[in-house]
């Protein structure tokens, strides 16, 4: 069995104290960059790029850079989860899933269980997707050619798909939420032609404005402001999550616990962790659903690990008996995501490794580095250099198993941070939203949109919109607007190239199937409420009779 | 070693993305083994370097970007470092409005491709003059080759020629962002062989390269760096090159030329400063990627990925920018893009 030998091989590199230690000291940085609001695995990798160099140079083992920067990575997936939990603020764009139920979790006493399931969920997640990667990896970077740019914009007609159909939810007003996000992803540069787009009011419009208004000499005072240098960057996605779920859910926990001190309980011993590993049981399928999905969409170019988590979360919604409780603090709903992040973050390096395209911002940054360390990604990396690639993916599964147990051990220092009374703990995440959105994009007007968004969210929610889907179609709107128009201009404006396998595309009388029949199943799931509906009132009307 | 990612965990939990940024660059100076000579223009960044990449990630661009930066990095060319940042919206708009913008010019500079002149002319609305940007250096002139997959079992252009025409707006060209140098290229085919070929704007060069690879589009022009790794799997194949003379990486292809063709195209590679950059700080970067494409990394890639054209800077590049805006306006206009 040659895999089973190069396998044996890798594990055995990595396995090397050089590789060891820096596999470790990737996790712990990782895990703690990614728990920091603002700073994510991308931002991580990239400040440690250079050290990889002097890494190089000193190891003489072509796998050590890459190793310890995947560590990071991966530290930082687990991370994630640990703001999401604790402080409600998604730590990276990756962890946003994680928020919806592992804040109401820790808010109801079971954080250490949250905190558990997270940790046991990547795990999980990371490896099943490093399984994968070994068993399969030519397979599947050919499965990632198959998809064009019909299958997926049906890929991204499912996701949104998974949202509407959820049953229990109001879904006038689920959709309403999908459609604000996916107008708030339109602004900006449109990706086609190249036109700004909702900018509001550009010098022409201000000049007009002024004239209107009667102002003497308005040529002159225009711009009198630059909204399209504030706009025309769009709106970015964590500036709406730490929003929302930041400042908006701080604000909504300060209503809610008005005129009563609260402190969350939380007991920090073995057993309960122990108890945390065995109610596992309750979140397997979470953690399946999670797994799977994630590593698929993560193969994918252009989709990545955050669209693969809100995948799962809502997959692992729609498929349950008790959508309802999701929201509610469900530990389904916080493996899936988990599970997901670290499996898409896994298989985004596949497309990188063997198709030389970055599926995540942060494989950018990895793909660069291995340019740089003589490495040529393409699909000829797995056959021309085993000696990088054999101890990379043997590190896979030693960074994982590393990262359960950092994260484990560490699990106490989180829950302290929730022991802090609600009065200082608020003012902290207040903080943490601010610094943690300039960080990100360096900008003061994103500060200024996220605490709009984070009022707007406390107001909506307050009117019971779910806020979940406007931020999934912030994510993927983008790239499905792209997908869609590019899939139009091929099929000169017939709709026909999503849903019907016998359109033909290149001249050449194909058939093609993917997109199809993606795409039925997206209408089945949006159709689903209304066919209910009718049934039950067939069957009212008979036990009538 | 250890100690001093220690010192960088501990930043990292302070928060404070500026401080590990400037750890970063201490150790990086500390740790470099070169510090060449950048004693000689009065000007020092006082702060990370904006890295501007005016496409998306993965295309030819972006590897050459993110290289230099890790050139600059390995070499310990700068003693701040470089922090890129995509902006591919609108085919290079809103990474020139973002530059025309900036509130630091003498810290932002910018990676540009040829839509550095396209995207002006096209939308006069940008108000971006290319002549106000900085002149830093010209780090390579990047080639254009066809590509078709193997699976359309064609061997050569008349192959080509014959197949495009006989399926008309059914054979997908893929590139580039719109009105780009894809775009010029499939117009010219286009237009001097009586095709309909379809074009079809992508964010990046390696999504392109992709989706050629998985057959969803019949051919492609990209960049020898872009289309390397599916030529060396054997799945796709170059027909003609759009260069003077022939490759040195690929003999056989013939160039367009040679095929009675009048028509070439290259892409300029050039690094450029935000309008408003003072003189000494263009001084500086021009200094700092004259040390990166004399680096051995630099031209071990120059080779390697088929790139032509010598280093270029200051009042020589702005000449050669006067030149190729006149030739892209010319270019535009026969296409009908612009009047």
């Amino acid at each position: 069995m040659e895999i089973w030998d190069a396998l044996y091989q890798g594990i055995w590199i990595a396995l090397q104290p050089h590789n060891l230690g820096l596999a470790v000291i990737g996790v712990v940085v990782g895990l703690f960059v990614g728990a920091l609001p603002g700073l994510g695995s991308v931002n991580g990798v990239a400040i440690l790029l250079p050290f990889t160099f002097v890494i190089n140079s000193m190891t003489a083992d072509p796998a050590s850079p890459m190793i310890f920067l995947a560590a990071i990575y991966y530290g930082a997936m687990y991370g994630g989860a640990i703001s999401s939990i604790t402080l409600g603020i998604p730590g990276a764009s990756t962890a946003v899933a994680t928020t919806f139920d592992g804040r109401p979790m820790a808010l109801k006493g079971d954080a250490d269980r949250a905190l558990v399931t997270a940790a046991i969920a990547s795990f999980i997640g990371g490896t099943v997707a490093t399984v994968f990667f070994t068993g399969f990896a030519p397979f599947l970077s050919s499965v990632a050619l198959d998809f064009g740019n019909p299958e997926i914009f049906a890929l991204m007609l499912l996701a949104f798909a998974t949202f509407i159909g959820l049953g229990g939810d109001d879904i006038p007003k689920t959709l309403f939420s999908i459609c604000f996000g996916l107008l708030l992803a339109t602004v900006g540069f449109d990706q086609i032609s190249g036109e700004p787009r909702l900018v509001f009011m550009n010098e022409r419009e201000q000049t007009a404005l002024l004239t209107t208004l009667g102002v003497a000499d308005a040529e002159a005072s225009v711009p009198f402001f630059d909204s399209v240098g504030w706009f025309s960057r769009g709106i970015q996605f964590l500036v709406l999550a730490i929003g929302v779920y930041g400042i908006g859910e701080m604000i909504w926990t300060i209503n809610a616990s008005r005129y009563k001190i609260t402190m969350t309980e939380t007991q920090i011993s073995f057993m309960r962790i122990m108890r945390g590993i065995v109610g596992m049981k309750d979140a397997w399928k979470g953690t399946t659903i999670g797994s799977l999905l994630g590593f698929f969409v993560g193969i994918l170019p252009a989709a990545g690990a955050t669209p693969g988590s809100l995948m799962s979360y809502g997959v692992t919604k729609m498929t349950s008996r008790n959508p309802k409780s999701y929201g509610q603090g469900n530990p389904d709903g916080v493996a899936a995501p988990e599970a997901a992040n670290n499996s898409a973050s896994t298989g985004a390096m596949l497309p990188m490794m063997t198709l030389g395209i970055p599926g995540s911002p942060t494989t950018a940054v990895l793909l660069a580095g291995m340019v740089i360390w003589g490495l040529e990604p393409g699909p000829r990396l797995f056959e021309d250099r085993p000696e990088f690639v054999w101890p990379l993916i043997g590190s896979f599964y030693i960074s994982n198993i590393i990262a359960v147990l950092v994260n484990l051990a560490f699990i106490p220092l989180f829950l302290w941070v929730l022991r802090m009374p609600f009065t200082i703990l608020a003012p902290v995440i207040f903080v943490l939203s601010i610094v943690g959105t300039y960080a990100a994009y360096d900008n003061m007007f994103d500060v200024w949109l996220m605490v709009l968004f984070g009022i707007g969210a406390y107001l909506l929610r307050i009117l019971d919109y779910p806020l979940a889907p406007a931020v999934l179609a912030v994510v993927l709107g983008a790239t499905a607007e792209e997908k869609l128009r590019q899939a139009l201009l091929l099929s000169d404006g017939n709709f026909e190239v999503f849903y019907n396998p016998f359109f033909d595309r290149d001249g050449k009388g194909q058939e093609w199937w993917i997109a199809p029949v993606t795409t039925w199943i997206a209408i089945i799931l949006i159709a689903m409420p209304i066919i209910l509906w009718l049934f039950r009132k067939v069957r009212g009307q008979h036990n009538e009779a | 070693m250890c100690l001093l990612l220690a010192q960088q965990f501990e930043y990292a939990t302070g928060g404070k993305q500026m401080t590990i940024l400037k750890t970063m660059a201490m150790g990086a100076v500390a740790l470099s083994m070169a510090f060449t000579a950048t004693a000689v223009s009065a000007f020092e960044p006082s702060k990370p370097i904006d890295f501007v990449i005016m496409a998306g990630k993965g295309g030819g661009a972006d590897k050459m970007a993110r290289l230099m930066q890790a050139i600059v990095e390995k070499e310990g060319l700068a003693s701040k470092p470089l922090v890129p940042t995509n902006k591919s919206g609108g085919s290079g708009a809103e990474a020139l409005s973002y530059m025309n913008g900036v509130s630091d010019p003498d810290h932002t500079i910018m990676v540009t491709l040829n839509s550095f002149f396209t995207t002006p002319l096209r939308q006069p609305g940008l108000k971006v003059d290319i002549m106000k940007f900085a002149p830093v250096g010209r780090m390579a002139e990047d080639t254009f080759l066809l590509w078709v997959h193997k699976d359309e079992g064609i061997k050569d252009f008349d192959a080509f020629l014959a197949e495009a025409k006989s399926r008309g707006g059914k054979w997908v060209m893929g590139g580039t962002g719109k009105n780009s140098e894809d775009n010029i290229i499939t117009d010219f085919l286009n237009n001097n062989y009586g095709l309909e070929i379809k074009y079809i704007p992508y964010k990046g060069g390696g999504a392109v390269a992709k989706d050629l690879a998985g057959k969803q589009i019949q051919s492609s022009v990209n960049n020898p760096s872009e289309a390397l790794g599916f030529y060396e799997s054997g799945d796709v194949i170059p027909l003609v090159a759009f260069t003077d003379e022939r490759l040195p990486l690929f003999p056989d292809v013939p160039t367009l030329k040679e095929l009675g063709g009048d028509f070439s195209y290259f892409m300029q590679r050039s690094v450029v400063g935000a309008p408003g950059m003072s003189a000494e700080a263009a001084a500086y970067y021009t200094q700092l990627f004259r040390g990166v494409y004399k680096s051995a990394d630099w031209q071990e890639y120059k080779s390697s990925k088929s790139l032509m054209g010598d280093f270029m800077s200051q009042l020589d590049l702005a000449d050669y920018w006067g030149t190729q805006r006149d030739r892209h306006t010319t270019i535009l206009k026969a296409s009908g893009a612009i009047k």
